[in-house]
């Protein structure tokens, strides 16, 4: 993995790039951009970049950030200064809200788009509120397989204890009320014409599966795959097969 | 020293096993733990010991806010206010606080606030405050705003009492196209402002500001971080180039008086213990500190300094620690006296009710302090802190 720094709008974003093809713009969850074995394996057919979103990891709140609409904008100056050209969007949870947002906003700049377990969409009640439990139990509700959970867990550095604090803190910022949600999303998902797939982990806790049958209800010929046994940190607990669905779909959508 | 009688109108019947069972007394206790004729009855009991604390001479009455907790029964302190207004005469009236950034109309609380000016003939105290971190689960404010949304709700809230509308207000959070407050308060310029807090080093410095000197208020702490909190309250004074009085300081603590200490103690454990253990109990750590409402370095500090220490809290060691004050009139009088000394604050709030104590011990407890304690702290002039503070280096 490459890693450099830009400056976009007097903020300095890390950048993390992996792999070689096309480019393909990775919009991060709560957990950072790190999401693995998800970018490798992206990384096998294209060339990936994955921003630290602004609020997150190592950059503090900035007092501009009100709404995820701030960050998407944010993220298409992003596009220009990083010259992507029109790269394949994808992102996750938090990061696939604002990919959502910015194809909304740009219908002309993305081939396609890939919304893995996106916030935005209201449906049913989570089964957990993140924000009331610890941040290794946060982890937890993020998975399925409670083995996986403790995994990450246990690798996890000191350092990141801090940066886990600040993503907390942005992931707040964007979507504390109503909680991880956009009312009127739905109304303007319409607007999007990139090619899109929406994956899901059927059994995730923080942003209900059934919030998918809004994005394909309202995103013209969105395409749809489940993922059975698999919570809200896809990238990671179903990283492979994710990533497979997700090339093969961006190489249909490139014809 | 002025002394005040602060309530925080607990549901002193709850059932202390369903904390456990649900985690916390707040946010997520179940209200069906609430039994509305006991709650009635409490209302009755606690106003009559506001009303009681006015009668005996106590300089003041204080009530605050809290929401969906069996901690406190006031998430509307003002309405308590204005019957006291009513219903007190000479006691100054201190709403300690009203939580700014929990509004979405900042005006109410300049206009409410106004109002009981006027309802107490000028005897409001207006302390504001940005609520506890579970505050903003009850009410679905976003955290990350928290200290944004109080300075700006401040701002209007000052600027509305004193100077002449309409005028427009243009912050970020809140816009207004007129700001035009009827009534205006009754003091002149405005009525005067505290800051309760539990001792953030960014809070008291900002009190402390000489454009401010507001009185800051110190809350259920050890001595050493309430010494600590005074100390950087002076400091900042005199960075800020004057000296700050002893008026501008205040301690607030659970205080039980008996006729001997033993008797005190004994009386006093179950429903002081149920109070640190019980009514302060949240459901988690991150319902205490959400994100932003704390800095990132602050945060992490809390989790694992604060919050655990008092889980497991007793009797001995909360009076060890200097949390609360329990004792016969004389053990009581002087530790008050010493606390002065070190710390430099005028203003004393005596919690003279405390978790599920009920009302026999308190009104007791209530007539011991203003018989034999109060007096000889009222008689305690400016110069007894201040005295003893400008030779501690």
């Amino acid at each position: 993995m490459r890693q450099s720094e830009i400056d976009v709008l007097g903020a300095r974003v890390r950048v993390l790039e992996v792999g070689e093809g096309a480019p393909l713009l990775w919009l991060h969850g709560p957990e950072g951009p790190r999401a693995e074995p998800l970018l490798t394996e992206l990384a096998k057919g294209y060339r990936v970049i994955a921003p630290e979103l602004p609020g997150f990891g190592r950059c503090p709140t900035p007092s501009w950030m009100m709404s995820v609409a701030d960050v998407a904008y944010f993220c298409l100056d992003l596009v220009d200064a990083l010259k992507l050209g029109r790269p394949f969007l994808a992102g996750h949870s938090i990061g696939g809200w604002v990919a959502a947002d910015m194809a909304i906003k740009r219908p002309d700049l993305f081939p396609a788009l890939a919304l893995v377990a996106p916030m935005g969409a209201q449906a049913s009640a989570p089964g957990v509120d993140i924000f009331a439990i610890s941040p290794d139990e946060a982890i937890g509700a993020q998975f399925h397989d409670p083995a996986l959970a403790r995994d990450v867990i246990a690798a996890r550095a000191d350092e990141e204890i801090d940066i886990g604090l600040q993503n907390r803190t942005g992931l707040a910022r964007l979507g504390w009320t109503p909680r991880f949600a956009d009312l009127q999303l739905p109304r303007w998902l319409h607007r999007v014409r990139a090619r899109t797939l929406v994956v899901w982990g059927e059994e995730d806790r923080i942003v209900p599966v059934d919030a998918h049958a809004v994005f394909a209800r309202e995103i013209p010929g969105a395409k749809v795959a489940l993922l059975p046994d698999c919570g809200h940190a896809v990238p990671v607990e179903r990283g492979v097969e994710a990533a497979a669905i997700i090339s093969s779909f961006l190489a249909g959508a490139r014809a | 020293m002025k002394v005040y009688f602060f309530h925080l109108m607990p549901y002193a019947d709850l059932d202390l096993s369903q904390v456990d069972k649900h985690g916390g007394a707040w946010v997520t206790l179940p209200n069906t733990n609430f039994d509305s004729g006991k709650g009635r009855a409490l209302y009755e009991r606690y106003i009559g010991e506001l009303e009681l604390a006015d009668q005996l001479g106590f300089d003041g009455v204080c009530v605050n806010e809290h929401h969906q907790t069996a901690y406190g029964l006031m998430p509307a302190p003002n309405l308590i206010a204005a019957g006291l207004a009513r219903t007190t005469k000479q006691a100054k009236i201190c709403v300690l606080g009203r939580a700014l950034p929990l509004v979405n109309n900042p005006m109410m609380i300049a206009e409410e606030f106004a109002m009981l000016d006027h309802l107490s003939n000028g005897r409001l105290i207006a302390g504001f405050v940005r609520g506890i971190g579970t505050e903003y689960f009850s009410n679905s404010v976003n955290p990350t705003f928290s200290h944004e949304r109080f300075q700006e709700a401040h701002d209007l809230i000052l600027r509305a009492w004193t100077e002449p509308g309409p005028f427009s207000f243009r912050g970020k959070h809140y816009q207004f196209d007129y700001v035009n407050l009827w009534p205006r308060p009754v003091q002149t310029p405005r009525p005067p402002v505290w800051i309760p807090s539990q001792g953030s080093a960014e809070t008291v410095l900002w009190a402390a500001a000489k454009e401010r000197r507001y009185t800051y208020l110190q809350t259920f702490s050890p001595f050493p971080q309430a010494l600590k909190a005074f100390r950087g309250y002076r400091d900042a004074a005199l960075a800020e180039g004057y000296e700050a009085e002893p008026s501008q300081m205040g301690w607030a603590v659970p205080t039980y008086v008996a006729e001997t200490d033993e008797q005190a103690r004994r009386e006093l454990a179950p429903h002081i213990e149920a109070f640190f253990n019980k009514f302060i109990k949240f459901p988690s750590l991150e319902m205490r500190l959400p994100p932003g409402y704390s800095s990132i370095a602050s945060t992490k500090a809390l989790m694992v300094a604060k919050f655990q220490a008092r889980a497991n809290a007793t009797i001995d060691k909360l009076i060890e620690q200097g949390i609360i004050v329990c004792g016969s009139p004389k053990t009581v009088y002087e530790r008050i006296a010493y606390c002065q000394r070190e710390m430099g604050f005028g203003h004393l709030m005596a919690m003279l009710q405390i978790g599920s104590q009920p009302a026999e011990m308190t009104n007791r407890s209530m007539r011991l302090f203003a018989d034999e304690v109060m007096p000889r702290l009222k008689a305690h002039d400016d110069a007894d802190s201040r005295a003893r503070v400008a030779s501690v280096p």
